[in-house]
């Protein structure tokens, strides 16, 4: 403690706001210079239009039954200049639902990456910096939480509160806090024996303001990588759900438009414009979140990276 | 204290967490808590009998106690729909699961690791340039998608294959082996064991391609090249063995959760196992049975995740011998 104060005093006056610029602007730099990490940028920002203007794009009211001029049902019709993604067996437009769609997928992917970057980040800091049973409790939450199987999970969180979309996003962020936590806590292990905080001490800031001023802003980009990682495993467990028949069979997302061409026989009579889009607008959007999470990794973990 | 009583104790207490964790989720649920056991349409006998078996009608520190007393015996209840015992219908359906599972992961660790140690070779060059991103995409794809892709060109479409069930109907076997080693099962098993793969696969290949990174820059490959030993002999004799290390825990660990991810390929496959009838459970709301379900899964989870940990510890003796 004593050679930890003796060292920290003259480092004093420059206090203690380094590091955070450094991380943040190490990875304004990071995503500007790696080309996939560029492309997971682009993809998320057309699906964020796409879904800001969903209800301008969509020709058509994506659970409308609709009729040919002739008058018959304009059902399972191919893709053509009237329904670029043709339609339903029971008549619907399903270029229209693909648009609709984009939304629960990312409001799901979202607000999970909220929870979890928040849930993980207020533990992590909690834990790692007071120690003793803070600790010991989220290490055994962590244990708990790697015993439960995660989709089955999901499956009956959703059947017991109900399938709104913020039920699966509770029982997506009750999954994947732990680990954000878990690394977060590391962090501030480290952290907390580095100069700044040292500092801080020794000026005379209370235990909470050296927590939430000095050490919470340089975990904050570890807290952005396990809100990105979570992104991509809400939107494709909202996906599972929906698809299951467990979603909210009312509201249109591409995991209902794929549990309705499964279950309308849309394989049978291989009609791959209904089933193809849906499934690659998820590849997409969760690539995306790999591709950026990707590189910002072995930013942040140099240990990772392998080049030599 | 060893290693593995060490070991051993935290398994027990996860798997107490998850039996309490079971026990409140489907206890808390809307509605009578008693609806958790039993149906309205269960005769009256049957009613008192589970009313007795369960003590639904003391109160819930009591039921607890009585709940993990019952679990200990392997008594879960009946299910709604099929009037008998849970836990049957349960172990009925495990075979075809860990056999899918099983199936699934030996052919993406064996592609796999093959991929990750030829991306790893093939450092900054073509080949790798274009594997990361392609094995990126199949993480990101959902299997249930795949698998639907996979129906509507192998079995719709080429008529190659079964599109679900894992024997053809009707068909007459002289035993449970005999069911399994078939033509027949294997065909059935054959798509949804490889859309599984296709997801599984790429966890393997993107570790084997850093684990053989980290170890061609270790000192005894240096070694090894500095006695003159051929590219090929050092990437195969040394680098490769080494690296594989890592790989044995994941797969430990993968095989524990694909047991539960299984749900939707099973579903979409109309595979007969543990994550269809969890599935089915839940939709026709057949809370015995989908308790009962859930908790193998668990347990199974839990037991790899014990595995793996002690396969961790015997490869890599700091870890066992390391702070206690």
């Amino acid at each position: 403690m004593a050679v930890a104060e003796a060292r920290a005093a003259p480092a004093a006056p420059s206090l203690p706001v380094a590091p955070r610029r450094g991380a943040w602007s190490a990875f304004a730099r990071h995503l500007l210079r790696d080309p996939y990490a560029l492309a997971g940028i682009s993809i998320y920002v057309v699906f964020l239009v796409v879904g800001l203007t969903a209800e301008w794009l969509a020709p058509y009211d994506p659970m409308e039954i609709l009729f040919t001029p002739e008058g018959g049902l304009a059902a399972s019709l191919p893709p053509g200049s009237d329904h670029w993604l043709g339609t339903t067996n029971l008549g619907r437009d399903i270029f229209s639902q693909l648009v609709m769609g984009t939304r629960p997928s990312l409001i799901v992917g979202l607000s999970a990456a909220v929870a979890v970057a928040s849930i993980g980040t207020v533990v992590g800091l909690l834990a790692g910096y007071f120690g003793g049973w803070a600790d010991q409790l989220l290490m055994r939450l962590t244990d708990i939480v790697l015993g439960l199987p995660f989709l089955p999970f999901v499956i009956v969180v959703t059947a017991l509160l109900g399938p709104d979309l913020h039920n699966i996003v509770l029982a997506v962020a009750i999954m994947l806090w732990p680990n954000a936590a878990r690394v977060i806590r590391s962090q501030v292990l480290t952290l907390s024996q580095r100069q700044f905080v040292e500092a801080a001490r020794v000026t005379g800031a209370g235990e909470w303001r050296i927590l939430f001023v000095h050490v919470a802003p340089s975990v904050l980009p570890f807290s952005a990588l396990y809100g990105a990682f979570a992104v991509g495993w809400a939107i494709l467990t909202q996906a599972s759900i929906a698809f299951l028949g467990f979603g909210d069979s009312s509201a249109i997302s591409w995991g209902t438009m794929l549990q309705d061409a499964y279950a309308s026989q849309a394989l049978d009579r291989g009609q791959f414009f209904w089933f193809m889009p849906a499934g690659l607008c998820i590849v997409l959007v969760v690539l995306a979140g790999f591709l950026v999470s990707r590189g910002y990794e072995d930013l942040l973990f140099p240990k990772l990276r392998d080049d030599k | 204290m060893p290693y593995l009583i060490r070991r051993l104790l935290h398994m027990a207490f996860v798997l107490w967490a998850v039996a309490t964790i079971v026990f409140l989720m489907f206890r808390l649920m809307p509605g009578d808590p008693s609806a958790a056991f039993i149906d309205p349409t269960f005769t009256v006998e049957q009613q008192q009998e589970i009313r007795a078996q369960f003590g639904l009608d003391r109160p819930l520190p009591e039921q607890y106690l009585i709940y993990l007393g019952n679990l200990a015996r392997g008594e879960f209840g009946l299910s709604f729909r099929q009037r008998q015992p849970v836990i049957g219908m349960v172990l009925d359906v495990l075979p075809n699961t860990l056999l899918l599972t099983l199936t699934a992961l030996l052919i993406a660790y064996a592609f796999g690791t093959l991929l990750g140690a030829l991306m790893a070779w093939n450092r900054g060059g073509r080949f790798e340039a274009v594997s990361v991103p392609l094995v990126l995409t199949t993480r990101a794809a959902p299997e249930f998608w795949v698998g639907m892709v996979m129906l509507a060109i192998f079995a719709f479409g080429l008529g190659w294959l079964p599109s679900g069930g894992a024997n053809t109907a009707g068909a007459q076997y002289t035993s449970e082996w005999d069911r399994i080693l078939s033509l027949d099962y294997l065909r059935h098993l054959a798509l949804p064991a490889l859309t599984l793969a296709i997801y599984l696969q790429g966890l393997p290949a993107l570790l084997m391609r850093s684990s053989m990174l980290e170890v061609m820059q270790e000192e005894f490959v240096t070694m090894a090249r500095m006695k003159g030993l051929s590219e090929r002999a050092i990437m195969l004799r040394h680098a490769a063995r080494n690296a594989l290390l890592p790989l044995v825990t994941a797969f430990a660990l993968g095989f524990g959760q694909s047991v539960g991810g299984n749900v939707v390929v099973e579903n979409v496959f109309s595979w007969p196992g543990l994550g269809r009838l969890l599935a089915d459970a839940i939709a026709n709301s057949d809370y015995p049975l989908a308790q009962c379900a859930f908790l193998l899964i668990a347990f199974v989870l839990v037991l790899m995740n014990f595995l793996a940990d002690l396969l961790y510890g015997l490869l890599d003796p700091r870890v066992a011998h390391g702070r206690g």
